[in-house]
């Protein structure tokens, strides 16, 4: 009898790592997560226009329709990486995204404070290069650093009424990425 | 002989439990983290670093990007404010108040995350779009038959769920669960 309890108790606790491990390992094993879904439609280092989603096709599950999105994928390898995207008239914003989908940084036009959103990308390490001067008199310098070498920064401007879609999409035709040395 | 039959029957059970539980949290959602208001429940935290493993999981196996902290945050509704599924075969409304945000935006979903096809290719509604009575306040209907007014057609699907993003809003960053906005309330009025 108690030896039966003592197996019950056994296979409550395996079960229970077994379900913080499957929880904890499925990020590692997901094959369709965004930035796999993003890998084939995406050059890298290169901000290119996602299309909306449409009831027949979505590059991601919930995606919001009212938004015009366009992605950087990035690839810090060869230096830092500055973004420059232009504010549309309603509302825009920028987030990145580290290879496993977490959104490890976010900014909108109104806490750019401008009429560009200008930042420079770049690795903990390639931070540390910076010399310092160069970080303190350049005030007006946003600097992110990137957990990874490798993620995603998508940037999102809204059309506040359907008609105003393709002013959102022009926005973001706009804005750029590019690799710089770092300096 | 006893030896091998319990630990055989021991790793099986522990398999079932462990991967149940796994499968039960990720298709349902856990509580960890979650501010609800109504029938409404956001994750402000899965917009950032401090985001939990349950919800790494979930957008891992999803495939989605979830709104950036410092950009918005989303609720999510499965039910009506009185439990009932959100079955697009019925009429529901929504209506009241939505808490302070420069923008937002109402999207119906099937469970997948799917927009559902409709004869007037109508999916969400914007802050801007939105029709308002003179106080401000405003009355979505989410019906498979057209309404006056603003109108979210289900296309009859069996079930929806309905997505509120607030933009550049104070909520879930400022604010805690003991002093939340308000939301809209969903009700359902009948089903056809």
């Amino acid at each position: 009898m108690i030896r039966g309890l003592l197996w019950i108790l056994a296979a409550i606790l395996l079960g229970g790592i077994v379900h913080l491990s499957s929880v904890l390992a499925m990020p590692q094993t997901a094959k369709q997560d965004a930035y796999s879904r993003l890998l084939p439609l995406t050059p890298v280092n290169k901000v290119v226009a996602l299309s909306g989603p449409t009831p027949d096709a979505a590059i991601m599950p919930f995606m919001d329709p009212a938004f015009a999105q366009a992605v950087c994928r990035y690839d810090l390898t060869g230096g830092m990486l500055r973004l420059i995207a232009p504010v549309s008239q309603a509302y825009t914003s920028v987030t990145f995204y580290t290879r496993k989908s977490i959104a490890y940084y976010a900014i909108n036009d109104r806490a750019a404070g401008r009429r560009m959103i200008e930042l420079d990308l770049m690795t903990p390490e390639q931070h540390a290069e910076v010399p310092e001067e160069e970080d303190v008199t350049a005030a007006d310098r946003l600097i992110i650093e990137s957990p990874s070498k490798v993620g995603l920064i998508v940037l999102r401007a809204l059309a506040p009424e359907r008609g105003l879609m393709p002013m959102a999409r022009q926005a973001l035709a706009g804005a750029t990425c590019s690799i710089q040395p770092v300096q | 002989m006893r030896l091998l039959f319990g630990s055989c029957f021991t790793f099986l059970i522990a398999a079932a439990l462990g991967l149940g539980a796994t499968w039960l949290t990720l298709t349902r959602g856990v509580a960890f983290g979650s501010l609800s208001i109504g029938a409404w429940t956001a994750w402000p935290k899965s917009g950032s670093v401090d985001i939990d493993p349950y919800a790494r999981a979930i957008i891992a196996r999803s495939g989605e990007l979830p709104v950036g902290m410092g950009d918005g945050v989303t609720f999510y509704a499965h039910t009506d404010e009185a439990g009932d599924n959100l079955d697009g075969r019925c009429t529901f409304t929504i209506s009241g108040m939505t808490p302070a945000a420069r923008y937002w935006t109402v999207t119906l979903y099937d469970p997948e995350g799917r927009l559902v096809a409709n004869t007037i290719d109508r999916h969400d509604f914007t802050s801007e779009e939105i029709v308002r009575d003179s106080d401000g306040r405003f009355t979505i209907t989410v019906a498979p038959l057209a309404r006056p007014g603003n109108w979210l057609p289900t296309a009859g699907v069996e079930q929806f769920m309905l997505v509120w993003r607030l933009y550049d809003t104070p909520i879930g960053v400022a604010t805690r669960t003991a002093k939340k906005g308000p939301m809209p309330a969903i009700e359902r009025k009948g089903c056809s």
